[in-house]
């Protein structure tokens, strides 16, 4: 039997993947798709609270962080071809002229 | 007629905003001057009327109020545009409109060719409305719009010539020190309406009214205290000590201005408002001899300046300051239509003169540039024998000169002579008596011997200018010779208004005429003069044939320096070389001025901005921003610019924010 806490576990353990991933990989897409990782397993707990509560808030909440999510992915797409047009990278160690 | 005084002032206003406006597409001199002057000149006729309307009406009902429109009605204050016509309104919108008209047409031919005609006549224009405001205002604060206005035009006129930097400097100096006086002025009109709310109960700035309410005023106290600071407000328009250093640098406008603003009317405007308001003044014994002794001192210490100008618009300026102390004088001895009487000649005689210095300066001006030479066309060492060339100027010029010298049967006489009678034999000042008519009888020998000096050096004896340019010179034009024609024959005549009763060949027209008005300030003098006053007929004429005497020596005097033995100034200033450079830079008064105010103004103003805007104010600013620059150049060692950094802080910061919530 599948339970709530195995729902969450699963969650837990994307979004501890995405967290690692956004915090060691360097390459400017793999940290994109773990963020877009984070932002799954999320949906993820909530879809599993929904459905142990009962309520259709969350399902309706996951619609909201879907779409915020592929708004993202279009800006941040964007984002990374500007930068790569202009250092020939997506290497975010190449985003240094904030550096002293 | 009286209904229409409000178009007194609205004349000159159309002709202004005519010629300020559109003057510059005009060009036509003669239709910009034309203007100028037909809008004076409707004044004039207006007040012409005024004043037949009001000699038809007994005494009594020589006063009317016109309130054009309400203007500032909050709680107990009241201030309305509104005009008051009564008997001393009156004499001074005739004097105003008739000798400004003469002026106007004269700086026709005057100002012919000069850059910016339509900007002088524009001005001319605004400073007759300012004035007229002035002198109609029924309440003080629509006398206060024209004291300004006329401080604002004779700032823009003084400085008419403003590509010139002593032009430039001296309308700023006329400026600021009159400002010194509005201050005073203020001061003034605050007390006095304050005190007489608070005490009193009647809220009002109108003159009718405060006067209406003056027997509730104390007799000195606060009454001295508001009548001070009015007096101070009088002393910087109307050229006193200490404010007085402004009018003789003033010269540096055109003569015309000279001769309108810095003789006739603007510099009379203190005398009036101590006119106007003489049922307060008089209610000071204190104040009143502050007048008399502010105005005595100032007749004489002017006087002195004047023996040693060179040059020709600088004696008449100082002539004027030193008459202007005769006109104080007459005011602080209570004989308020005495000063008027001279108010009136003085501008019959003083603008006659200015003017006739004009059209010699002009004269000599156009002369000189015919022979292509640079000398001074206003010093007189370079001028005499200009009567040959020049008559009708010079025998106006004469006139007026005999005038204010005092010979008998001429303006000048009656009034000075009536200043001298009173002064020594008001009821006011007791012992002070005899010094104050010893100053002015002392002036009055001045004023001869300065005045036939300017004569004298002028227009007779040789031709001291480079021969070439003499076959230049010439009589001026009519347009600048008829005001001087007119004006000649008033400082003639016009003393026959006045005359003395003693001499009794005329009743005296003026004194009757402004009785209405000085009557209760009369009344109140009688409550606390301590002698009745000289009524002996043997004394009048015995003093007045001593001032007579007074004048002729001053004519000899300066006869003997000036023409007889022409050597004599030369050793007179050679025996006394100290006194003739003191006198001659003005016993170094603005020197004193510059070490004692404007220096430590500057020293202070200097500190301000040294001292405090640079080091303290914008060391605040510097300081503030430098903090900051400093704070942020440390945390900026906290940003790495590794990206991988940034989401570790992010990731431990919620992770430590959970964590607090979960285990608090």
């Amino acid at each position: 039997m599948i339970s709530l806490h195995h729902y969450l576990l699963l969650s837990g353990i994307l979004f501890s993947i995405g967290v690692l991933g956004v915090l060691i990989r360097r390459n400017a897409i793999v940290i994109f798709m773990c963020v877009e990782l984070m932002l799954n397993a999320v949906n993820l707990t909530f879809i599993a609270f929904s459905r142990y509560l009962g309520n259709i808030d969350g399902q309706i909440f996951v619609f909201f962080v879907m779409t915020v999510a592929a708004a993202e992915a279009a800006v941040g797409l964007a984002l990374m071809i500007a930068f790569y047009k202009n250092r020939e990278s997506i290497d975010v160690e190449d985003c240094n002229l904030m550096k002293l | 007629m009286f209904d229409n005084v409000w178009l007194i002032p609205l004349f000159p206003l159309l002709g202004f905003l005519i010629n300020g406006l559109f003057g510059k597409k005009i060009k036509n001199e003669t239709v910009i001057g034309g203007i100028g002057t037909l809008a004076i000149f409707a004044s004039f006729i207006v007040s012409c009327g005024i004043l037949a309307q009001m000699i038809a009406l007994p005494a009594e009902q020589r006063i009317y109020e016109k309130v054009v429109f309400p203007w500032i009605h909050s709680g107990n204050f009241k201030a309305d545009m509104a005009f008051l016509l009564d008997p001393l309104s009156v004499v001074m919108i005739m004097v105003v409109t008739g000798v400004g008209s003469l002026i106007h047409l004269y700086s026709i031919g005057y100002m012919h060719g000069e850059e910016g005609f339509y900007r002088f006549f524009a001005y001319l224009n605004l400073f007759c409305m300012s004035m007229l405001l002035l002198v109609l205002g029924n309440n003080m604060l629509v006398m206060f719009i024209g004291w300004e206005g006329v401080g604002l035009c004779s700032y823009l006129l003084i400085g008419y010539y403003f590509h010139k930097q002593s032009a430039g400097d001296a309308a700023k100096k006329a400026f600021v020190m009159n400002r010194v006086g509005d201050f005073g002025f203020l001061i003034g009109l605050f007390t006095l309406y304050w005190w007489l709310g608070e005490h009193a109960n009647v809220w009002t700035i109108n003159f009718m009214e405060i006067k209406k309410a003056s027997h509730l005023l104390p007799y000195g106290g606060v009454v001295t205290i508001a009548s001070l600071c009015f007096f101070v407000g009088a002393t910087g328009k109307s050229a006193q000590i200490p404010l007085y250093t402004w009018l003789p640098d003033a010269m540096e406008g055109p003569t015309p201005v000279s001769a309108l603003i810095h003789a006739a009317t603007m510099v009379t405007a203190g005398v009036y408002m101590i006119g106007r308001m003489s049922f307060v003044f008089i209610k000071s014994p204190d104040t009143m001899m502050v007048v008399a002794v502010v105005g005595a001192a100032t007749a004489i210490f002017a006087a002195t300046i004047g023996t040693a100008q060179n040059d020709i618009k600088r004696v008449l300026a100082y002539s004027t300051v030193s008459q202007l102390g005769f006109m104080f004088l007459a005011m602080g001895v209570g004989a308020f239509w005495a000063g008027i009487f001279h108010l009136m000649t003085h501008a019959f005689f003083k603008a006659c003169l200015f003017l006739g210095s004009g059209s010699v300066i002009h004269a000599m001006h156009g002369a000189l540039h015919h022979a292509h030479l640079h000398d001074d066309p206003q010093d007189m060492r370079n001028m005499g024998g200009l009567r040959k060339y020049m008559p009708i100027t010079f025998i106006t010029f004469l006139v007026s000169t005999l005038a204010i010298a005092g010979i008998p049967g001429l303006s000048g006489f009656f009034s000075k002579d009536e200043i001298l009678w009173q002064a020594f034999s008001n009821p006011y000042h007791g012992e002070l008596n005899m010094v104050l008519w010893g100053l002015a009888a002392t002036a009055a020998l001045f004023t001869a011997f300065y005045m036939f000096r300017l004569v004298f050096m002028t227009f007779y004896g040789e031709c001291r200018i480079n021969p070439k340019v003499k076959d230049h010179l010439h009589e001026s034009p009519l347009v600048i010779t008829i005001p001087l024609m007119v004006l000649g024959f008033l400082a003639a005549v016009g003393g026959y208004l006045g005359m003395p009763k003693i001499v009794g060949l005329l009743p005296n027209f003026l004194e009757h005429w402004l009785d209405p008005v000085f009557e209760l300030a009369n009344e109140y003098g009688k409550t606390y003069a301590h002698t009745a006053g000289h009524e002996s007929h043997l004394l009048e004429l015995g003093l007045m044939g001593f001032s007579v005497v007074v004048a002729v020596v001053g004519i000899l005097i300066a006869m003997t320096f000036y023409v007889k033995n022409t050597t004599l100034p030369k050793k007179f200033t050679d025996a006394l070389p100290g006194l003739h450079r003191t006198v001659y830079n003005k016993w170094y008064v603005d020197e004193l001025y510059d070490f004692i105010i404007v220096n430590p103004c500057k020293a202070f103003g200097n500190f301000l901005w040294k001292g405090f805007d640079v080091v303290v104010v914008d060391g605040i600013v510097n300081g503030v921003a430098t903090v900051v620059m400093g704070l942020s150049g440390a945390f900026r060692y906290t940003v790495s610019g590794y990206v991988h950094n940034y989401a570790l802080v992010m990731a431990a910061g919620t992770v430590a924010i959970l964590g607090y919530y979960i285990y608090h």
